[in-house]
Formats: C-alpha cells, sequence, structure tokens
C-alpha cells in the first residue's frame, strides 16, 4: 500500500521498514483513493461520513481496514464498488486501473464491479433465500458475461470445489437455508471469484463464523488470493486477524484513516494511541486480567466527529490542549502514517502507560 | 454504579446447591442427535464456557435450558427444580424466567423494533416483580445505571441504538427478572472491541455485585479465558474435555480443542486449509 498526500509531501521514507518496502510495488497501483470524502444524509442532515481517505492497493497486495463501527471502513468499501447510497456527495478521487470509477455507468459499472467483488459479513443477508444456491451463484456470469447456463453453472461447481465445498452439483440445487453460516459464506467468496475480479474487497467476511470456520475461510482467502494473483481489502475489526492477513493494515476511526502501519507491527509497536487502545482492550487468551483496559465512551461514527479537534481525544489517555485544539494530519513516523499531534513525543511510550488517566470502564 | 439487589433468599429447597445442573442432555431433530449425553454443573457463583463451532450443540443446550427447546432425554436441573419439560402454568413459567435469563447473540433481532429501552425493561419488572409505578420507574434507573445507558437512550427505540447499546438493553432486560444464572449466547461477540471490554468489565461487576453465574457460549477464546472459571468443550454435540479454563486453553488434551486454540488468529498466525469444518459438512479433501 502507498502512503497518503500528507505523508508523501512529508518525504519520509521509511528506514528499518524492508518488509513493507517488499509490498510496495514500483508499477501504478491498482486501485487508488485519494482523499475521498463522502457525505450523506444523515439524521436530517448532510453531514460526513468519510474525511480524507486515502489509501491504496497493488495488484497481490492484501490490505487491512481495522476499525469499529461507524469508523468508515465499510463506507470506504462501498465508496469503491460504487455502492453508495442515493444523495451522496462524494469528493476525492477514486481510480482503478487509472480509470475514475466516479464517472462510470452502465455495462461500464457492471464491468468495473466485476474486476472488484465484494464479499460482505453476513452471507444470508446477501443471498436471495427463496433462490437456489446455483441462481445466485452464476447471476453476474449469466447476465454480465453472458456465460450460457451450462457452462455457468460448471463453473461455478469448479469454484466450490476450490473454496472446499464438495459435491458442488448437489449444492448448486439446494437453497441458502440449507447451508451452515460458515459454507454459505464459502459459497458467497465462490460467486465472488466466478467472474474472476482482481481486487477483492472482504467487508468483515468471517466476523459471523466460528473460529475454526475463520481459520478455514482465511486460509481459502489467501490461498485463493495468491493463485489469482488477486488484490485484496480486507476490513475487519480484528488487530490480529488483520496482522496475520495483512500486508498492511490501515486504521480508522470516526471516518478518517488515524493510522497506517505494516501489519506485523501493529500490535506490538502501535504510532496511534487508538491503536494501543484498542490492543489493549482485547482480552487475552493466555491470562485473565482483573480489569479489561476498556476504552471510555463509545466509538465516535464519522458525521458525529469535529472538525476542529483530534476525534480520539474525547476517550484518549493521552490527550491534552494541543489534542483539542486542531484536528491532527496524518505524519510519516517509522515506516508508517499517524494522525497523532503527539505522535512523536509518544513514539515507543503507548503500550507502557495505556492507563494514564483512562481505563474508565462504562 | 448501584448495586443489584442481592441474591433472594426464596429460592427454592437447596438455596446452597448449584445453580444448574444438566446430566445426560440429549437432542434430536429427526435423524440429527445435536446433543448427546452432556452433563455439567454450574456452582454458584461460577461461570462456565461451552466452547464449540456452529453445529456443535451450544446453542441447542442453552435453548433447552431456557424452555424452547423440549430434550430427547436427560434432566436439567436449576436452583433445585427439574425443567426437562415444559411448564404447566404461566406462573411457572414467570418462575422459571426468575431462575434463568438469556442474552442472545443478535442485539438487532433480539428487542422489539416497536418498544422502548424503557418499555422493554419495566415489562419484565411489572411481569416478575409486579411493583407498583414508582418502585418500577425508580428499578429501571438503577438497571439503566449498571449497564450504562443514559436517559436519551432509555426513552430510544432499538433502531436508534447502536449495537452495543442495544447489547446493553438486552442484558438489563435479563438481569430486571433478577435471575440467579444468565445464559450468554455469544452475547459479546457482534459488539466492537472497545465495547466488548466495557460489558466484559460490566458482566464482572454485576457478578461480584449480585453472585448471578454465568452459562457463556462462545466461540472466542479470549472471552471466555476472561469471564469463566470452567469450560466445556463441545463437538458435534460431545462434551470433549472439561474442565478448569485455564486448565483447558492452555494445555489442550482433545485434538478438537487443540486445533480450536490453533485456530485463534495471533502474531505469525498462517490459517490452513483442511482445518474443521461445521458438524454435517463434508471435509474439504477427504
Amino acid at each position: 500500500m502507498n502512503v497518503v498526500p500528507e505523508a508523501r509531501s512529508m518525504n519520509t521514507v521509511p528506514a528499518g521498514a524492508g518488509q513493507a518496502a517488499a509490498t510496495v510495488p514500483s508499477a501504478e497501483p491498482l486501485l487508488e483513493v485519494d482523499g475521498l470524502t463522502v457525505r450523506l444524509r444523515v439524521e436530517g442532515a448532510q453531514r460526513s461520513v468519510l474525511r480524507d481517505v486515502s489509501i491504496s492497493v497493488s495488484a497481490g497486495e492484501a490490505v487491512g481496514l481495522v476499525g469499529e463501527s461507524g469508523s468508515g471502513k465499510s463506507m470506504t468499501a462501498r465508496a469503491i464498488d460504487r455502492l453508495l447510497p442515493r444523495g451522496a456527495e462524494v469528493s476525492g478521487q477514486i481510480r482503478y486501473d487509472g480509470v475514475d470509477v466516479m464517472t462510470l455507468s452502465g455495462a461500464a459499472l457492471r464491468g468495473y464491479r466485476n474486476q472488484v467483488a465484494m464479499i460482505f459479513q453476513d452471507p444470508r443477508a446477501h443471498v436471495n433465500p427463496v433462490r437456489r444456491i446455483g441462481d445466485f451463484m452464476t447471476e453476474a456470469l449469466r447476465t454480465n458475461l453472458d456465460v450460457p447456463a451450462a457452462e455457468a453453472n460448471r463453473r461455478a461447481a469448479d469454484m466450490l470445489d476450490q473454496v472446499g465445498i464438495a459435491d458442488g452439483e448437489r449444492r448448486l440445487r439446494q437453497y441458502p437455508h440449507e447451508l451452515s453460516g460458515g459454507m454459505l459464506q464459502r459459497v458467497t467468496i465462490a460467486t465472488a471469484l466466478l467472474t474472476e475480479p482482481k481486487l477483492l474487497l472482504a467487508d468483515e467476511p468471517t466476523t459471523a463464523l466460528d473460529v475454526t470456520t475463520q481459520a478455514e475461510v482465511m486460509a481459502i482467502l489467501d490461498d485463493l488470493r495468491r493463485e489469482f494473483g488477486l488484490a485484496m481489502l480486507f476490513i475487519t475489526h480484528d488487530l490480529e486477524l488483520a496482522a496475520a492477513i495483512c500486508d498492511r493494515t490501515a486504521v480508522m476511526y470516526a471516518g478518517q484513516i488515524v493510522e497506517v502501519r505494516e501489519s506485523a507491527l501493529l500490535h506490538d509497536d502501535p504510532l496511534h494511541p487508538y491503536t494501543a487502545a484498542l490492543s489493549a482492550a482485547r482480552p487475552d487468551i493466555a491470562q485473565t486480567a482483573t480489569r479489561l483496559a476498556a476504552i471510555p465512551g463509545r466509538p465516535l461514527s464519522a458525521f458525529e466527529a469535529p472538525d476542529s479537534e483530534c476525534a480520539f481525544a474525547p476517550r484518549c489517555p493521552h490527550a491534552q490542549d494541543i489534542c483539542r485544539a486542531e484536528n491532527p494530519e496524518l505524519i510519516g513516523l517509522d515506516g508508517g502514517l499517524s494522525r497523532c499531534a503527539r505522535a512523536i513525543e509518544l513514539r515507543g511510550r503507548l503500550l507502557l502507560e495505556p492507563a494514564e488517566g483512562g481505563q474508565a470502564d462504562v | 454504579m448501584s448495586e443489584l439487589a442481592p441474591p433472594r433468599a426464596d429460592l427454592g429447597s437447596n438455596g446452597d446447591g448449584p445453580v444448574l445442573e444438566v446430566s445426560g442432555l440429549r437432542k434430536e431433530f429427526g435423524d440429527l442427535v445435536a446433543v448427546d449425553g452432556v452433563s455439567f454443573t454450574v456452582p454458584q457463583a461460577r461461570s462456565l464456557a461451552i466452547v464449540g463451532e456452529s453445529g456443535s450443540g451450544k446453542t441447542t443446550i442453552a435453548r433447552m435450558i431456557v424452555g424452547l427447546e423440549r430434550p430427547t432425554a436427560g434432566t436439567i436441573t436449576a436452583c433445585g427444580r427439574d425443567r426437562s419439560s415444559p411448564a404447566r402454568s404461566a406462573r411457572a413459567r414467570r418462575r422459571r424466567g426468575s431462575e434463568v435469563q438469556i442474552v442472545f447473540q443478535d442485539p438487532y433481532t433480539s428487542l422489539d423494533p416497536r418498544q422502548t429501552a424503557e418499555a422493554t425493561i419495566d415489562e419484565v419488572l411489572r411481569l416478575h416483580h409486579g411493583w407498583p409505578r414508582e418502585r418500577r420507574r425508580a428499578r429501571m434507573d438503577e438497571l439503566a445505571d449498571l449497564v450504562g445507558l443514559d436517559e436519551r437512550q432509555a426513552r430510544a427505540l432499538p433502531r436508534a441504538l447502536s449495537g452495543g447499546q442495544r447489547q446493553r438493553v438486552a442484558i438489563a432486560r435479563a438481569l430486571a427478572a433478577e435471575p440467579r444464572l444468565l445464559i450468554l449466547d455469544e452475547s459479546v461477540a457482534a459488539l466492537d472491541v472497545s465495547i466488548q471490554a466495557q460489558v466484559l468489565n460490566l458482566l464482572a461487576d454485576i457478578r461480584d455485585s449480585t453472585g448471578v453465574s454465568y452459562v457463556l457460549i462462545s466461540h472466542d477464546l479470549a472471552v471466555v479465558r476472561q469471564l469463566t472459571d470452567d469450560a466445556i468443550v463441545l463437538h458435534r454435540g460431545v462434551v470433549v474435555e472439561h474442565g478448569p479454563t485455564a486448565q483447558v486453553l492452555d494445555s489442550p488434551q482433545h485434538a478438537y480443542t487443540k486445533r480450536l486454540r490453533a485456530s485463534v488468529p495471533r502474531p505469525g498466525w498462517k490459517p490452513r486449509r483442511g482445518a474443521l469444518l461445521g458438524a454435517g459438512e463434508e471435509p474439504a479433501t477427504p
């Protein structure tokens, strides 16, 4: 993943980020989102739900987008796939393979969506319960790519095999309710891959699944991604999952990107207090905490966030006057990016002193 | 934060016995055996985790405990009273409700969309305690305070609340009946990390102040570690491992528990194909 404009202008080429550098290709990125701001009608007024989001994904690269609900991660994916609700005001640019995505319509837009496939969190909400699996799976092939039904069915059955579902022919005749959640999610992944996309937008695809099924689905995604050379924008609330799967991860809060970091470093060496707080709030499988370091308050939705101060400041144990004076810029730091006014000062100390006046609960 | 009322004294014959005893529990759906010979005990003020994957029967066990399913065989005893067969009267049903409550996973579908948070909680207070309006009001304020709902949220319809707020409403509703046992069926699974930590701390506080026991049904082993004393691991309806939570997670004995443990994302984790599939699903490769 490349960096956002502010950081580029700051000319901070990461030292000692060899692994990150290896994932940043020299060629043009496949997807480039630049200064994306989306305004939507929320509670009777036009409000910002995304603020100046810049992110890019290169061919074959996996980029994580982590955040809590309302942070704008799904909205980012929807904007990229042109699935925003009517009345959305969009500024900034989304370019795919050099083409301005916002100008696409009709056949060109359908073609784009074949290239940029999306899978969602809840497969059951994204299939029609009264239509058979085969009907659902082959729709895009038949209507967008004019593939004959028999051929479409054959490809669908083959793809089911790829995602670990045996007996594809029979599965195609089944209805969604006959399949478990994990199985149905594998069906939606298979469906997304049928149009041979180059970029997969995966919006919490394993959140509704059990851990063993999650491991299976992630392994399938990871395998197929490598096999087909797929790029992926992987949206999740799970820092550890993002770290395991993605080359780089962007952390969102209140409609903005607050940190971009090589995934492997995100958990143990965060640059932004929010990322550190997220890591600390998770219970640990290896030990029981007397008390979890809950982040006080609740995640702010983008449309509630003030423009004039750091959106995380009210919940941040490190907040000072400077944080309330202005919304900090995203600055380059140690090969990553952080939108924190005290980022440099707090460098390396975020996980050591998480409770500085924080740790309130409920 | 207000204190919940202490455990009541009028809880039947064995106030000191286990809150829940399940023995030889079996449930068949047609040819499918969903739960097979499951036994466990939840002592007072202790918490038990039921860990397993989709189709392992964990939710079926929960539904049998609260009376939404009838066991094919086996017994369920809560607070010393048998609840293996359906309650015969409204009164018996209510009594069961005051012993065991459940919080479901999905706060979006477990609340009535036309009922405000207040009305939801008030209904339970009226039904279970028959208190006059003033007293219900006071109790509702306590409950709202306990779970961290402000006044605006208490008066809001579910659609105006976030997932975490809705789950707080569901927890407050369950606590309104002053149960001895609360079944948490993936109740924190859908919550944001920062909110999940708050709710887990809240559940620990509630346990400390009321002595309520939890049966936590969860696939999240870190959450299980944080909230429970004992754990059973279910696989295809059968208990494959049973012991103190720390022991089950730190040195799993059964192959399935080991696989569960290995499926948890962690630094350096690489998912592998051919991991476990859901019950009734064919493996990817024979």
